[in-house]
């Protein structure tokens, strides 16, 4: 029963590495650039919906609407400031801008917010469900965490198989050049991708709040780098890799902790990560790209 | 434009600079000998007086003030003169701040706030020979190092260590018959050290600690479901939390998202849980701490002392400000028990006062009964509350 605990509470984790994930690889697939402020974006979106609720009393899902309205800007701003001027330059510049903007998120908000560490309130919900007379307890919130990622993830394919968004991201990941000269814009697209990224990235800041009820200049860092560390364990640029790098990543986290040492889990999680690209350097579902000379 | 912003940029640093200085000067004080058999000592001291570690150094800062207005306006034959220097938590700092006190003519010493300032600084009290007591600097590295001994350097607080023995001899005392589940951080020395010290006392007072690998770091300081897990698994029914209150108030926020519902029991970095913002009080409702100082408690010193400061700073002091009033009430004892008056023999001063503390007691608001041993480190009685209701209330 322990075991399962430490299941569930890991496969909970790891969705929210998931949804995060996301944001990661569908920026890598299209826009081929790694998106470091990703997890500063998390950051922004967990402040915004702490204010909204204990400054101005709005209820949880306006916040989190709030919040993800926010993030969403966000994103399409730092996109068409930041990166977007550097499309044509070498991939090293984008990458130091990506980190530099992380830095700048981090340090605004340490100027705006202060650099204590706030008490995300409970906006979703509290209490938990017992099962087997009281052997299992899974909270509320570990249960909205994983039937939300689910939903993310059918909803997204769905989006990026049917509708025409969706395959204009896909022709543009494909192959940027033929995309254009089809008639897709590809500013356009790519933002939309960074509005897509940043609104997940609001949601898993209001998860991951709420799981762990703090809230700090620094918070989307470390998840930032795991739920990376995920898109690449998956396959980057994968969706479905994404999924399941970021739910193997969360378990393997967890059972490491209960089961190893709770010091080296970390160590041990990018060990696991270190042998599966050794194995398969793409990712366990990502592509073999054939570039052809 | 280029030019005009160079100049502009000029004019605002000699403003700063200006600033500043105003705000240094006419500091001074002179040791005027005076005719009715008073005499004043000059009490220096250096803390954090801006950056992050502020709170601490003004609440030091506030306290001591306090104690020298009360003293100087006693008809105490020892008036204070006292004056303390920022050294924004740094070492470097703290050692410039050091020289500016020495040149002032100090003649005792509250040290500094921080350990990390006072390990900069020990041993150059000790090398002039100024007597100087810590109110709050716990790192052992202020009044002895492995190979030698600070004879003129004291602590009024704990040190890290004693913190660990002092909690397993409360436990064993009160609590013998709990199961025990430690989760500490292990890349903080202060969390780190009473750690180690508790499990040494803890195996030496036979108390049944079940789980002690509950261990997390900066990077992992969010998610503790799983030692939470292990300590329920293993049945304990008390946690210790040797930490900081900001993650312990996560650890009781994911204890009770599982239903889990052992004692608490922490130690002074525990102290400010309650004054968390946004957080919910109730979830420490029966967590026991260990501090030398509630401000709730009743005896009549801590009720003056609390009233008073109240009263001058609009504040409930804290153990940093409790900790300072003590330190100039101590050394004032001190003082008086050695007789010190006009054309005292100022270079035995310092071996004067260390014979002095390492033979009184002394009452004060932190503890009843307080020695100091050889080596500067404190003996006294840690006060165990018990949160109740959202306030401190002595758990005996």
């Amino acid at each position: 029963m322990t075991f399962l605990t430490y299941l569930i509470s890991g496969l909970a984790l790891g969705s929210v590495y998931a949804i995060i994930a996301l944001g990661y690889t569908m920026v890598y697939g299209i826009a081929k650039m790694l998106n470091f402020a990703h997890g500063d974006i998390i950051m922004a979106g967990g402040y915004v919906a702490f204010y909204a609720f204990s400054k101005f009393g709005l209820p949880g899902y306006l916040c989190i609407i709030l919040s993800i309205i926010f993030s969403t800007i966000l994103g399409v701003i730092i996109e068409r400031l930041a990166y977007k001027p550097l499309r044509a330059a070498s991939s090293l510049s984008v990458l130091i801008t990506a980190i530099g903007v992380s830095y700048f998120l981090q340090n605004a908000a340490q100027l705006m917010f202060g650099s204590d560490t706030k008490i995300f309130p409970a906006m979703l919900t509290d209490g938990s469900l017992k099962l087997f007379n009281g052997q299992l307890t899974i909270s509320y919130l570990t249960i909205i965490t994983i039937v939300t990622c689910i939903i993310i993830m059918v909803g997204l394919t769905t989006f990026i198989n049917k509708t025409k968004i969706g395959k204009a991201m896909r022709a543009c990941a494909e192959d940027k050049g033929a995309a254009q000269l089809m008639g897709i814009n590809l500013n356009t697209t790519i933002s939309i991708t960074f509005a897509i990224g940043s609104g997940l990235a609001a949601i898993a800041a209001v998860l991951l709040c709420s799981t762990y009820p703090s809230l700090s200049p620094t918070l989307g860092s470390m998840p930032g780098i795991k739920a990376f560390t995920a898109a690449v364990f998956g396959g980057i640029g994968s969706i479905p890799g994404a999924l399941l790098g970021g739910i193997l990543l969360g378990i393997i986290e967890n059972l490491t902790k209960a089961y190893i040492s709770t010091q080296l889990s970390d160590a041990i999680v990018f060990t696991v990560l270190i042998v599966v690209l050794l194995i398969k350097p793409t990712g366990l579902l990502g592509k073999k790209e054939n570039v052809k000379v | 434009m280029k030019k005009l912003l160079v100049v502009l940029l000029a004019m605002l640093c000699v403003l700063t600079l200006a600033g500043c200085s105003n705000g240094g000067s006419g500091n001074g004080g002179n040791n005027e000998p005076a005719g009715d058999g008073t005499v004043t000592v000059k009490l220096g001291g250096s803390g954090p007086l801006s950056g992050d570690a502020k709170v601490y150094g003004e609440a030091v800062r506030n306290a001591a003030q306090l104690a020298v207005d009360e003293i100087n306006a006693s008809d105490s034959k020892i008036k204070f003169d006292f004056k303390m220097e920022d050294d924004e938590a740094d070492g470097e700092k703290a050692v410039s701040a050091y020289s500016t006190l020495f040149d002032w003519g100090m003649q005792v010493s509250l040290f500094t706030v921080t350990s990390g300032s006072g390990a900069a600084v020990a041993a150059s009290y000790d090398e002039d020979g100024i007597f100087a007591i810590t109110p709050s600097g716990s790192s052992t590295a202020l009044v002895y190092t492995d190979s030698k001994n600070y004879p003129g350097n004291f602590q009024m607080c704990f040190t890290d260590p004693n913190q660990g023995v002092a909690s397993a001899d409360y436990m064993a005392a009160n609590l013998a018959d709990k199961k025990i589940a430690i989760i500490y951080k292990s890349d903080d020395v202060y969390s780190a050290g009473v750690y180690e010290k508790f499990v040494a006392e803890a195996a030496a007072k036979n108390l049944n600690v079940v789980y002690k690998d509950g261990a997390f770091t900066d990077d992992s300081s969010t998610d503790f479901s799983t030692q939470l897990t292990a300590a329920k698994d293993a049945g304990a029914d008390l946690v210790f939390l040797p930490i900081y209150y900001q993650p312990a108030s996560l650890i009781l926020k994911q204890a009770k998202d599982m239903d889990y519902a052992p004692v608490f029991f922490g130690v002074d970095g525990m102290d400010g849980i309650l004054t968390l913002e946004g957080f919910d009080t109730s979830l420490a409702e029966g967590l026991y701490l260990l501090t030398p100082f509630a401000a709730d408690a009743s005896d009549e010193a801590t009720v003056h002392f609390v009233k008073a400061f109240q009263e001058k700073y609009g504040e409930v002091p804290n153990q940093f400000a409790a900790d300072a009033y003590d330190c100039v009430y101590a050394i004032k004892q001190a003082l008086e028990n050695i007789d010190y008056k006009e054309g005292y023999a100022t270079n035995g001063l310092c071996e004067d006062l260390a014979a002095q503390f390492t033979s009184m007691t002394f009452n004060g608001v932190t503890g009843e009964n307080m020695t100091w041993a050889e080596n500067g480190e404190v003996s006294k009685a840690p006060k165990a509350v018990v949160i109740t209701n959202g306030v401190y209330v002595s758990a005996d």
